[in-house]
């Protein structure tokens, strides 16, 4: 309180003296950054962006294909989806049992934020439990059942990190085109290009994410035209376009 | 766990010599600088000492500085003042700003451009200059006001004001004309720049304290005698109209103090950064493969580091390293509200997918050679984690 107009100029002086000397102290007074107990009182208070769950996954992730294990890994499906443009990518490898149609192995590689790692990561959880998921109820995966899973994500990260179940289907479709039973073959909401062996336009997109330059790369990948061989031409056209769009 | 701060661009702490100058302030005098009493009369003349401080440090009239509530806010009555002020002398006005400015400025120009104004973005190059020939010829009768940012926030860059100046002034002289006004957001340039005005060569120059180690939400616009601004915010008529509003007279007092003790140490604080960034820099892209720098070597802020690196995500990436103790920041979409990527690294020529992978760190005051080395440690390890988990594999040269 203001008590007696001396002692105020004396107050107002001794705080500008203050700030004169202050310069020589500049590196010592260091702001104390949070001890551990500070920080742990202030992470009760103020949660992580994402649930405790997807914090995990993020920083302990499961079943994903570590460095050089794709040489090793036998697998009879894979599935990629998404653009680096975008933001993310995801690629699952799948051993199906073909005699009973379950899923008995996973792999995956997610490129993308927190929340599509520790969704990718969830979902190959999800396929491992109960000694494997059959193909058909795999393909009833939805992004809901992913973020129930996962304990929920910000409504922002909702629509663009959930893509597990896309590359999911993508493999599930792959392992019916590597055994030959094409009418099993559920295209995505994508442009069909091979009619024949129902070859979509994301099909192609993700060859040449994958590193296919030309017609014959991309068909050694999807087999795309081997089907239906008047598609030639646009297949050519979308192997430049997404050449350009991804710089590749 | 310890923690490492390396997001000074974000903003600093307050420094204990500046709290020490405002604490007084919240109690003892509190007075409201409007009031004729002794109270009063006190918080008044704390605030002119602030302001006079302040102007003999930018070599100014304290009539010249004008306290506002942020750079934000600065900006805002510079580029609403002025056009609300002047628009009138115009059929088309137009304002001239880069294409690498803060969302203040970016998103008041395209407010002004919703009510009829001219908005005219100049490039900059991959380093992030400005394209000064494209600013010359798109300068015009019609041109009101030029903005131009004095140090990118995100990359660093620190932009040639004074030949932008020249060219005004070229201008002004050509056309026997008094505008356009030139204004500079220079927030990030205050602790390691000479931001005197006239050295400059700005009309107007806003500034805050919240990232010069001075409380948040302070701040000023310097406005040359002689030039008009309609006010943005209306009340009892403080700061001479220009800011309505009881001062924040603990703020004002503390930015001044900020101030000081950033342009009195900026020569010794810019070398002592300067080193240990090149050290970073340098180990960064010598330790991890498909990594560069962006941004402007040369002519950038000492405290500014700002990488690409392929294949990882940037949202990914911070929060890996907050969990290892180190607080750093991205360009990346997923890491922004909007989810849009950052439009400084759009300007500069980046494509979306490498934009994803962007990593700013900004030294400070209390940044040493240990922090360095355990920021280097640390990034190396999750980078490697991060792409072991990444399906892509980038082919960029910058």
């Amino acid at each position: 309180m203001i008590k007696t107009k001396s002692k105020n100029k004396k107050n107002i002086k001794k705080s500008s003296k203050n700030s004169l000397s202050m310069t020589k102290n500049l590196k010592k007074n260091k702001p104390k950054l949070l001890s551990r107990q500070e920080a742990d009182i202030v992470n009760a208070l103020s949660s992580w962006i994402y649930s405790d769950k997807v914090r995990e996954h993020f920083l302990h992730p499961k079943n994903f294909m570590k460095f050089g294990e794709e040489k090793k890994f036998k697998y009879n499906a894979v599935g990629m989806v998404g653009s680096p443009a975008c933001g993310d990518v995801m690629k699952i490898w799948l051993w199906v049992d073909p005699q009973t149609e379950k899923i008995k192995k996973v792999r995956w590689r997610t490129f993308g934020c927190a929340s599509a790692i520790a969704s990718t990561s969830a979902l190959s959880e999800m396929l491992m439990r109960n000694e494997g998921m059959s193909l058909k109820k795999a393909r009833e995966i939805t992004p809901d059942k992913i973020i129930k899973e996962l304990g929920g994500l910000p409504d922002i990260k909702y629509h663009c990190s959930v893509l597990g179940d896309k590359a999911l289907r993508e493999a599930i479709n792959d392992y019916y085109r590597r055994i030959g039973q094409y009418e099993k073959i559920k295209p995505e909401g994508s442009r069909v290009i091979d009619k024949v062996l129902k070859i979509t336009e994301k099909d192609i997109e993700n060859a040449v994410i994958n590193g296919a330059k030309t017609l014959e790369e991309v068909q050694k990948k999807t087999k795309v035209g081997l089907g239906d061989p008047r598609c030639i031409p646009l297949v050519e056209e979308l192997i430049r376009f997404y050449r350009e769009k991804y710089n590749l | 766990m310890k923690r490492i701060y390396l997001d000074y661009a974000s903003t600093t702490p307050v420094s204990k010599e500046v709290i020490k100058t405002m604490l007084p302030y919240f109690d003892q005098f509190f007075g409201n600088p409007s009031a004729i009493y002794e109270e009063g009369r006190l918080a008044k003349k704390s605030i002119e000492t602030a302001r006079k401080q302040i102007a003999d440090l930018l070599s100014v009239k304290p009539e010249e500085i004008i306290f506002t509530n942020g750079g934000t806010e600065s900006i805002n009555l510079a580029i609403f003042g002025i056009a609300n002020f002047y628009r009138f002398q115009f059929s088309q006005p137009e304002i001239i700003i880069s294409s690498i400015e803060h969302p203040a400025v970016l998103e008041s120009a395209q407010k002004l451009e919703k009510l009829g104004f001219k908005i005219i973005k100049i490039e900059v190059d991959k380093k992030g200059m400005i394209n000064l020939k494209q600013l010359e010829n798109s300068l015009n009768k019609q041109t009101l006001l030029i903005s131009i940012i004095l140090a990118n926030n995100e990359i660093g860059t620190i932009e040639p004001i004074k030949k932008i100046k020249k060219i005004v002034e070229n201008f002004r002289f050509n056309n026997k004309t008094l505008f356009p006004i030139f204004h500079t957001d220079a927030c990030q340039a205050a602790e390691y720049l000479d931001i005197k005005p006239k050295k400059l060569g700005v009309d107007l120059m806003s500034l805050n304290g919240g990232k010069i180690y001075g409380p948040k939400a302070t701040g000023l616009l310097y406005k040359k005698e002689g030039i008009e601004l309609e006010p943005i915010i209306f009340g009892g008529g403080q700061e001479k109209k220009y800011r309505s509003g009881t001062e924040n007279v603990s703020g004002i007092v503390g930015l001044a103090t900020a101030l000081k003790l950033a342009q009195q140490e900026k020569e010794k604080e810019s070398a002592r950064l300067k080193k240990l960034r090149d050290y970073l820099i340098n180990e960064v892209l010598r330790s991890i493969p498909k990594t560069f720098v962006n941004g402007d070597l040369k002519n950038r802020l000492p405290n500014n580091a700002h990488f690409t690196i392929l294949d990882v995500e940037g949202e990914a990436l911070i929060l890996k390293l907050d969990q290892c103790g180190i607080a750093v920041s991205t360009g990346s979409a997923c890491h922004s509200k909007s989810l849009t990527p950052s439009h400084v690294l759009i300007a500069i020529g980046l494509p979306h997918e490498v934009i994803h992978g962007s990593l700013r760190v900004t030294l400070g005051r209390y940044t040493t050679k240990n922090d360095i080395d355990y920021f280097l440690k640390n990034l190396i390890k999750v980078v490697k984690e991060l792409r072991q988990l990444s399906p892509i594999s980038l082919k960029f040269k910058n």
